[in-house]
């Protein structure tokens, strides 16, 4: 993975201490709240609902021990003990002290982390696939471009205050595991008939108030072009984006507003201008960044290994967690292990300073000193050797960290929501517990198959569910929470929107409404072949809502 | 209030004039855009240099042939995070306007870098905040990792990394703080 030179370094160290004097002007009153914001929020620090809340970058999802370990010393020092994972790939911490902020950051520094940009109307984090390096379907590892992207929007001095909050991410494998089609810009790698490297340029897309599937605003980019394009979109964005309405700020009204091709012609004119050689992407400079994204040096293993497959079959806790957890990498012998932050009645993302040592320790030990936080508020070990599967269930057991739910209903994505956040305006929280507890029965969660079920609190979406199978928003209607439910949603290759089925439901009534949507599913698919996401849109929306209303 | 340059603070010799003022006898003056159009004939026998106050909403398109007669380009902050005039700033210079650019309004020191990174060279800064602190700002964070613009100041603060990387002297300094 990547590692910071004297450069990097240098950059953290900077920002800290900028922020470090920022934070004393604001304390001495020379900068007023409204000033102090936005560059509080381009250093991750939010003001919420009960204190502030810091939230950290993970770069494109990858970390290693050293990092986890830092973020755990973090959660006890300065938190309470425990931290909060993002459909960003970052991790934030709910209970932070303005005082305590740039020493926090100082100690992430030192461990090459940060917390540039986790928020504000800048470039956020770039995310990818939590598979790259390691997937068996992938073209190339997408990470090398999302360093050289982090490296480029870093403090870019055009972009840092755009109209609103500006998302990008990065795929380098056919089946989309990054949801580029419901960005701000996605990136999609091709590779052309010379076998070079191309990126599909996606653009628009976006959850929120108003999701979009993005538009592709060119199919094969070359590499070496790829920052000087992408600045061309950021800067026709940055220059007619609405800055009149922070709910039509983001580029996607722009591109609906203006229409695919106007604003293809937009950019193309922008691009066509001179000057851009300062952002050709610079060819020894990837090399570079590559470099840190070699492979590991995996051993030469046989395909099967005898104590995996006697430990398979001796325990079935452990062959179910293999069957649901475990996915096949890109080199014989070796495994990919998801980690499942979603136990039975708990809060989707959320791990203790414990649990992540006892991962970090494992990432140590069994996955090349790797790890990866997923956009589901997972966890991955990316490259485990077979034979050690069963050691790491084991250990993952024993610290509640093995639950075998992984892409079934109890791999819920939530929002922290009115629990935490300054903007919801309903609990996601205990409605993913509600809905966690009543279907507590794995073997249920199996027999019902994929499902992604999708919490947001408040429009933003955050919890993206939009493109949830099923999505749940929760909303105020007069000073009571109610939670409208969508079908069909999806962030795959294959994107959608899903569909408000009708009339919304109390939070208690929740968990019974998902349960009259699946039995529905139950009875009317084919056969178990037949995802839930599969049947509904062969079926359409009425029988789901005859199921929900017609006895109501 | 004090005009900010890269190299200090120094006079402000640029007479301002409204939509309909008349125009000093002599002297380096700056009108308002919809007054470059209107008033071009006699802007352009005018005894001193001509510039314009150019607004945020506007595409630097229409500035065409008057661009070559500008020697400055003010553009506004109404709000210090109205960022549009980053880009017009950063489009001037990449059509190749080598005037000044000044940027008015709501301006905070912690933008100060990335004003001149996009290539502004002028700021009409206020006084809420100490003439120390405007100076130091400027110099705030010692790296950048953009690169092309920061050349035109060469008393700027930062030093592009991507450059930086590329030199042998510094990547051989960087092997022996490794080892």
């Amino acid at each position: 993975m990547y590692r910071y030179d004297e450069f990097d370094h240098r950059f953290v160290t900077d920002r800290v201490n900028q922020f470090r004097d920022q934070a004393q002007r604001r304390l001495a009153g020379q900068l007023t709240e409204d000033e102090f914001r936005p560059l509080r929020l381009m250093n991750g620090l939010y003001l919420q609902l009960h204190a502030y809340m810091l939230r950290i970058a993970i770069p494109y999802g990858t970390l290693n021990s050293r990092q986890m370990n830092r973020l755990a010393d973090i959660a006890e020092k300065w938190d309470r003990g425990y931290g909060h994972l993002t459909t960003r790939q970052n991790i934030q911490f709910n209970w932070i002290k303005l005082e305590d902020t740039a020493d926090i950051l100082g100690s992430l520094a030192e461990v090459e982390m940060h917390a540039i940009q986790t928020s504000g109307n800048c470039v956020r984090n770039v995310t990818t696939d939590h598979w790259a390096g390691a997937a068996a379907d992938e073209l190339a590892d997408p990470r090398p471009v999302a360093e050289l992207l982090r490296q480029w929007s870093s403090l870019h001095p055009e972009f840092s205050y755009l109209p609103r909050k500006f998302k990008i991410a990065v795929t380098g494998a056919p089946n989309d595991r990054a949801a580029v089609k419901v960005h701000d810009i996605g990136l999609r790698m091709h590779l052309n008939d010379k076998n070079e490297r191309c990126w599909e340029v996606i653009a628009g897309g976006g959850q929120g108030r108003t999701p979009i599937v993005g538009i592709t605003v060119r199919d094969f980019l070359p590499e070496a072009e790829l920052l000087a394009y992408l600045e061309a979109i950021m800067r026709v964005y940055n220059l007619y984006g609405r800055r009149d309405n922070k709910f039509k700020a983001r580029i996607k009204i722009l591109v609906h507003e203006l229409g695919a091709e106007e604003f293809k012609r937009q950019v193309e004119a922008e691009y066509a201008k001179k000057g851009y050689t300062e952002v050709e992407v610079d060819q020894r400079e990837l090399q570079r960044i590559t470099s840190y994204f070699a492979p590991p040096k995996f051993a030469n293993l046989s395909k099967w290994s005898p104590e995996f497959e006697q430990a398979r079959l001796n325990d079935p806790g452990f062959a179910r967690w293999v069957k649901v957890n475990v996915a096949p990498h890109r080199v014989q012998g070796y495994s990919i292990v998801n980690i499942s932050l979603k136990p039975e009645g708990g809060i989707p993302g959320d791990i203790t300073a414990e649990q992540m040592r006892v991962v970090a320790e494992l990432a140590l030990r069994f996955s090349f000193d790797e790890l990866r936080v997923s956009h589901h508020q997972n966890l991955v070990l990316p490259h485990v050797e077979r034979s050690s599967l069963y050691e790491i269930w084991k250990v993952l057991k024993s610290h509640g960290l093995a639950t075998a739910n992984l892409g079934f209903l109890g791999d819920i994505i939530a929002c922290p929501g009115l629990d935490y956040c300054a903007l919801a305006t309903a609990r996601s929280i205990p409605i993913a517990q509600g809905i966690s507890r009543r279907f507590a029965d794995i073997d249920k969660q199996e027999e019902i198959g994929p499902l992604k079920i999708n919490i947001s609190g408040c429009i933003n979406a955050c919890g993206h569910h939009h493109v949830g199978h099923i999505g749940i928003l929760g909303l105020d209607k007069r000073g009571e929470e109610f939670y409208q439910i969508t079908l069909g949603g999806s962030s795959s290759e294959s994107a959608s929107i899903g569909q408000i089925i009708g009339p919304g439901f109390a939070a208690e009534q929740v968990p019974e409404a998902i349960e009259k949507i699946i039995n529905r599913y139950l009875e009317l698919r084919h056969d178990r072949d037949e995802t839930f996401l599969a049947a509904y849109r062969r079926l359409g929306a009425q029988p789901f809502k005859e199921a929900l209303y017609a006895s109501a | 209030m004090p005009l900010l340059k890269p190299d200090g603070f120094v006079a402000d010799d640029w007479i301002l004039v409204g939509m309909d003022d008349p125009l000093p006898a002599r002297g380096d003056v700056a009108v308002p855009w919809g007054r470059i159009a209107r008033d071009w004939e006699t802007l352009v026998k005018h005894d001193g240099r001509l510039g314009v106050v150019f607004p945020n909403s506007e595409k630097i398109a229409a500035l065409g042939l008057y661009l070559p007669r500008l020697a400055l380009i003010v553009l506004n902050f109404p709000i210090f995070n109205d960022g549009r005039s980053f880009s017009i700033a950063r489009q001037l210079r990449l059509a190749g306007y080598a005037g000044e650019i000044r940027a008015t309004g709501h301006l905070i020191p912690d933008l100060l870098q990335f004003m001149l990174q996009v290539g502004f060279d002028a700021f009409d800064v206020s006084e809420r905040f100490s003439l120390d602190l405007w100076l130091k700002s400027m110099k705030r964070m010692s790296l950048t990792y953009q690169h092309g613009l920061e050349d035109r100041n060469p008393t700027f603060g930062a030093a592009a990394v991507w450059k930086a990387r590329q030199q042998p002297s510094t990547i051989s300094q960087d092997q022996k703080d490794a080892g």
